[in-house]
């Protein structure tokens, strides 16, 4: 009787499975897309799916950037990995590294007939998920790069015309605005944008073995004369009230912008579309600002956000299924509709002209400047960096920064241990992954 | 002979499987598999691996993250201990007296217990918040120069008061039932011997209250140590500058923010013998001077 029953399930389990097969491959797509992006991410699965009958994509929200990594690893480990994982730039040198975990999007588009083509790509989106041959590993997904936004009317009001295209005129106006009634400056991500940023927007190098793309056997150089200067003087102002820092939490900062107790906010493109509906103030955007005394031409900065890998361990028949999709998530017409939904860049040329020749830069000039300043020429330090325990060492900036800022310790110090920590991890990380 | 073997019934055994299973599936089995990953070099995806005996331990302990977030475990787990069984000893003491409306003030000092840590640390979140918050306001009003997002006292400030209001609750329904547990004529006889009630409270309350008490100590530390878990990632995160993370907390950023899982693991295996140390110090010290 249970031997019966037994075969009885087994062959209605298997008559399941081959019903599946029959109907749609399925695409596991986990991502860290939450909120009105999540739902963006859903309509694009949506499209998808309307698209074609061969494959059916199933998005899956795992949580913030570091909580879908996560679990993207640990279901690695159980061998239950999803088809395409969504990681973060400071997690890319994990994924990157650990060798056989995933399949490289160039070669996985170019066999699965989907085709490939680098030059397609923006230049500032190109090169930070691709290997130290330049071949694209990961498909940029969510790209955004720093911006400056500012209040309008706090300018207005302090007379002032334009924002400040480097930091000397930053200094020069924020005494106005301080009068004004306003702290002058708040930013989100002091990793991200006065730090690895800083050192694109400088051409400054970040780290041995070009910028770690080289080799996992790398030393940080973050213990430069730049930047110290930078955070010397970001200290400066926070005494002045010229700077106020509402903690690491990304939107604590972009609030007080937003209620108004700080004129400018350093953020990120993709912040456009949140702000044009809670600012109820008038605002415009600008590129991140450099500092005259270190280059007299600014170079580009590089994307943030994060990308999609596809993970191995999977049949060809799913590849293909991964290939299509990423095909028609490169399309110009999904990356223009991602591009004015969500106010993140859109990844290809074709998909930048389309969005121009559409007109859309002309009602919403904003929504262009990220991709402007992207475009901007490249240096031998713009395209990027791939630094294991990234995660950690983000850590290390923000504890030493905190200290910078309370005072507790000196610039100098500071930088000292940031490059003593760091270099521990990486070393670490050498260690781990050789 | 052989019978007399099996007069010894298996079914005990039965009863207590379950909890034994449980022990061995979520204690034991994760305990062993930490030791054995704690000496292993280990990408994230599992890959590749080396043996490396105790690097791991040699990188992450005693560095000075570690050592501070330690230090900061010890002060926080102390400050949690005795100021939530302190407030709460008085609490119930007083509360035990009243007699009009004694329900309903029972009622509302036990229902903070409803709410888990991570809620708990939202909320304190929101009354902290530099914009928007009240306590924030009402602290910088009162002549503090409160900022938790800057100075790393005023954030210890923080964690340690939402997880004392966190659990003054439960601590409070332990003691109002260990009071309500002394018999009648043993308080009575006091009251005739002794007038002062904070004499009393001291010679008599207080003693008999102690075998309570030393459980809650034991409770209270595991819950500081382990628990507040929620309360810390919700509020500070560990900032500012990694000054209110607890050594709990700081496993798991390296773990599973991080992906270190051989530093993670050490670390997890050095604080799994620090609590041991410290219930083993408990139980023989602290406890024979309880009189149950």
């Amino acid at each position: 009787m249970l031997k019966r029953t037994l075969t009885a399930i087994g062959a209605f389990s298997c008559l399941a499975t081959i019903s599946v097969a029959n109907a749609a491959t399925e695409v596991q797509w986990w991502h860290a897309m939450g909120g009105r992006l999540g739902e963006v991410v859903d309509e694009i699965a949506v499209k998808y799916n309307a698209s074609q009958s061969e494959y059916k994509l199933v998005p899956t929200y795992k949580g913030g950037y570091e909580d879908t990594m996560t679990a993207g690893i640990a279901a690695f480990r159980a061998k239950q990995q999803p088809h395409i994982l969504q990681i973060f730039d400071a997690g890319a040198a994990t994924i990157i590294n650990a060798k056989g975990a995933t399949v490289a999007v160039a070669d996985l588009m170019a066999e699965h007939g989907a085709g490939f083509n680098k030059e397609d790509y923006l230049a500032g989106v190109r090169n930070f998920y691709a290997d130290s041959d330049g071949k694209m590993i990961g498909m940029p997904f969510n790209s955004s790069t720093p911006l400056l936004y500012y209040n309008k009317e706090a300018f207005k009001k302090a007379g002032i015309a334009n924002p400040p295209k480097t930091w000397e005129e930053f200094e020069a106006i924020a005494p106005k605005l301080k009068e004004a009634g306003y702290i002058a400056l708040a930013q989100s991500h002091s990793p991200w944008i006065f730090t690895e940023n800083f050192h694109s927007r400088h051409n400054l190098q970040m780290a041995t073995a070009n910028n770690g793309y080289d080799s996992t056997d790398v030393k940080i150089m973050y213990n430069n004369p730049e930047l110290k200067m930078h955070w010397g003087k970001v200290k400066e102002w926070l005494d002045k009230g010229w700077y106020g820092y509402y903690g690491r939490a990304w939107g604590d900062n972009q609030d007080a912008f937003i209620q108004q107790k700080t004129a400018m906010w350093l953020g990120s493109s993709g912040s456009f579309g949140g702000l044009t509906k809670s600012a109820e103030f008038e605002f415009g955007g600008s590129f991140l600002p450099y500092w005259k005394s270190i280059v007299d031409e600014p170079k580009g900065t590089f994307i943030g956000g994060a990308a999609l890998f596809a993970m191995s361990g999977h049949d060809d028949e799913e590849y293909k299924g991964v290939a299509d999709f990423m095909k028609f998530l490169t399309s110009p017409e999904m990356q223009y509709f991602w591009h004015k939904e969500t106010g993140y860049v859109p990844i290809t040329n074709a998909a930048y002209d389309l969005a121009k020749n559409d007109g859309y830069y002309k009602t919403t000039p904003d929504a262009e400047i990220g991709i402007l300043q992207l475009n901007q020429p490249g240096g031998d330090w713009t395209k990027g960096y791939r630094l294991g325990y990234y995660v950690q060492i983000r850590e290390v900036l923000y504890k030493h920064y905190d200290d910078i800022f309370a005072g507790k310790s000196s610039v100098d110090d500071a930088f000292a241990k940031i490059e003593e920590e760091s270099n521990d991890l990486l070393e670490r990380f050498n260690a781990t992954y050789n | 002979m052989k019978r007399v073997q099996f007069s010894h019934s298996p079914i005990p055994y039965l009863f207590i499987a379950p909890q034994i299973i449980i022990i061995c599936i979520f204690f034991l089995w994760p305990a062993a598999q930490a030791i054995y990953q704690s000496f292993l070099l280990e990408d994230a995806f599992g890959l590749s691996s080396q043996f490396v005996w105790f690097k791991n331990y040699k990188d992450t302990i005693l560095t000075d993250a570690w050592l501070q977030s330690a230090g900061f475990t010890l002060v926080f787990s102390f400050l949690v201990t005795f100021l939530s069984l302190a407030l709460a000893m008085l609490l119930a003491v007083k509360a035990n007296e009243v007699i009009q409306g004694a329900r309903t003030y029972k009622t509302m000092l036990m229902w903070a217990y409803a709410i888990a840590p991570p809620v708990a640390g939202l909320m304190g979140n929101l009354m902290f918040n530099p914009l928007i918050g009240d306590l924030y306001y009402f602290l910088n009003a009162m002549g503090w120069d409160f900022n938790h997002k800057l100075d790393s006292f005023d954030a210890g400030f923080v964690v340690v008061l939402i997880a004392v209001w966190k659990q003054v609750s439960v601590n409070f329904i332990f003691f109002l039932s260990g009071l309500q547990g002394i018999p009648k004529s043993v308080i009575e006889a006091a009251t005739i011997d002794c007038k002062s009630n904070l004499r009393r409270f001291w010679t008599m309350t207080f003693p008999l209250l102690a075998p309570t008490t030393f459980f809650l100590v034991v409770i209270n530390i595991t819950y500081a140590f382990f628990e507040t878990f929620g309360i810390i990632d919700t509020t500070t995160g560990g900032a500012p500058g990694g000054s209110t993370s607890t050594l709990v907390y700081k496993v798991f950023t390296d773990g599973f923010r991080g992906n270190d899982l051989g530093g993670s693991s050490a670390q997890s295996v050095v604080l799994m013998l620090m609590v041991l140390a410290l219930t083993v110090i408990q139980f023989r010290f602290i406890e024979r001077k309880v009189h149950y």
